[in-house]
């Protein structure tokens, strides 16, 4: 925590988990894509149910979708701004059990067909927790510069790309795996200290077995 | 290093190096966060912009909020605030101040989390003020934002700055503590002033739940800054009088951590208790979002 975790971030009202921490899901969605997004389904589960309308959530979240950072004042307009722009949304209410009562899970279609599916939660003060991707089970916050690797799950892979990141003199201060089964689809998350140098997201890409490599930068 | 974990260290360090607590602060800042202290009073600038354009454009008789349910108070107030009223221009001017931030938030205006958006009109109002009468200059207020933060460290890891774990004394509270020990520092008192400001604006919130009326940051919210920005005030002169709080700083953060905890749920943040569930306030919320 420092000083500015207090008097910060500079945000649009009114609130720091319903509006702020909305932005930042949608935005965390967008990265994931990769591309413009066409279509957005968004879910609501638990308080966002309830309050979306209030805390102007709908807006925020799509905000963050078409790019915004939660200090954004056109995010008042974002419903507007998206419909201009060719995103077409909906929204809708569910149930998600055990799931934390700020949570959301976004499903986007961009421009060149890709489709992600993500689900995370606003847990207070602008933070966020991402815990799905793709129906991959993940877990950060943003607050880290993030690396997702997408991978195969065979021998020597997470080696092979820690390895590597050792050699760019990067620290690693989180890691975690997600393996729904052995020798499927497979997702690491590395929150990282300091910068990641694009040139690393590019050898990392070829290493054997890797799907993906993707840098969600903190924020 | 400071760890920001009591008031007294901040005192005790502060005095150690016969400088103000914003002054230590900021360079251990820059110390902790490997950036030059300009950089972070730059940083701080923009907050204080931002703190400034909030005012201004959070009194515009027109703003209403997203929900319909606030908005438009702070020019009532700015207008009334002309006559004098009785306690003054300057504190009615203040009050305008928190309402109109406070209502900006609401409209979905930009904002500085001061610590939390619900509690974002009281150190605006605190700080402004004081540049506005004069009573210190920009740079002053800037700095002073360092001394708030590092309280509202302090609190944060002692207690909590968030509603849905203490209520509303940890925002609103926490605000309120932070700006009183600021308005000390900016009127020239002593860190140990600072410090019983800090203590005795605590110790005045004790206890304020969070019952947000349909769960909007708004009712009583918005009224809640004002008081949090009076009790800044009140606590700041009766520290800066030479009056002491019997009990220190650090242990009112510990009476809040424990006062929080024994909250119950309904009365933190989640609109089941309290004016949320008013005859007035479940109509109010059946307005906004309809019946289901």
């Amino acid at each position: 925590m420092n000083v500015f975790d207090i008097i910060g971030p500079i945000m649009i009202g009114p609130s720091s988990s319903h509006t702020a921490g909305a932005v930042r899901l949608g935005r965390v969605a967008w990265k994931i894509l990769g591309q413009r997004a066409v279509k957005a389904k968004i879910m609501f589960s638990g308080s966002f149910a309830e309050t979306y309308k209030g805390h102007g959530t709908d807006k925020a979240i799509i905000a963050g979708i078409m790019g915004m950072h939660s200090n954004d004042e056109r995010i008042k307009n974002a419903l507007t701004l998206a419909k201009e722009s060719g995103l077409e949304f909906s929204f809708e209410l569910i149930q998600l059990p055990d799931a934390h009562p700020n949570t959301a899970r976004i499903t986007l279609t961009g421009e060149n067909n890709a489709t992600c599916t993500i689900q995370g939660c606003s847990i207070g003060g602008g933070n966020i927790l991402v815990t799905e991707i793709n129906g991959l089970e993940v877990s950060f916050t943003g607050q880290y510069n993030t690396l997702l690797v997408l991978h195969y799950d065979k021998p020597g892979t997470i080696a092979a790309v820690t390895n590597f990141m050792a050699y760019s003199g990067l620290n690693i201060g989180n890691f975690r795996l997600s393996r729904p089964k052995k020798g499927g689809e497979a997702v690491m998350t590395i929150e990282v200290d300091g910068e990641v140098p694009d040139y690393l997201i590019q050898n990392l890409q070829i290493l054997p077995n890797i799907i993906n490599v993707i840098l969600i930068k903190a924020i | 290093m400071l760890s920001y974990n009591s008031i007294a260290e901040l005192c005790q360090n502060a005095n150690e190096q016969n400088k103000k607590i914003s002054e230590i602060v900021l360079s251990d800042e820059a110390l902790q966060m490997e950036q030059s202290e300009e950089a972070l009073f730059n940083k701080m600038t923009e907050n204080f912009k931002t703190m400034c354009q909030a005012v201004n454009d959070g009194k515009n008789p027109n703003l209403r909020s997203a929900s319909g349910l606030t908005g438009g108070d702070a020019a009532k107030m700015e207008k009334y605030a002309q006559t004098g009223g009785l306690c003054g221009s300057f504190l009615n001017l203040a009050i305008m101040k928190a309402i109109a931030v406070s209502e900006y938030n609401a409209a979905m205006g930009k904002i500085v989390a001061a610590p939390t958006a619900g509690s974002c009109g009281i150190l605006p109002a605190c700080i402004i003020s004081m540049v506005e009468s004069k009573k210190c200059d920009e740079k002053q207020a800037i700095m002073s934002l360092f001394t708030a933060g590092a309280i509202g460290m302090v609190i944060a890891q002692k207690a909590s700055v968030a509603g849905a774990e203490g209520g509303c004394q940890a925002e609103c509270g926490s605000a309120s503590a932070m700006a009183a020990a600021v308005l000390v520092e900016l009127a020239g008192g002593t860190p140990e002033q600072s410090a019983h400001a800090c203590a005795m604006a605590i110790k005045n919130q004790l206890g304020l739940v969070c019952d947000p009326v349909a769960g909007l940051v708004e009712i009583p919210c918005i009224k809640r800054n004002v008081s949090g920005t009076v009790i800044a005030f009140s606590s700041a002169e009766m520290a800066l009088a030479g009056i002491e709080s019997k009990i220190p700083a650090d242990e009112c953060i510990m009476a809040m951590k424990q006062v929080g905890s024994s909250l119950p749920c309904s009365l933190r943040e989640t609109s089941q208790g309290g004016l949320a569930i008013t005859p007035t306030g479940l109509k109010l919320k059946e307005q906004v979002f309809g019946t289901k």
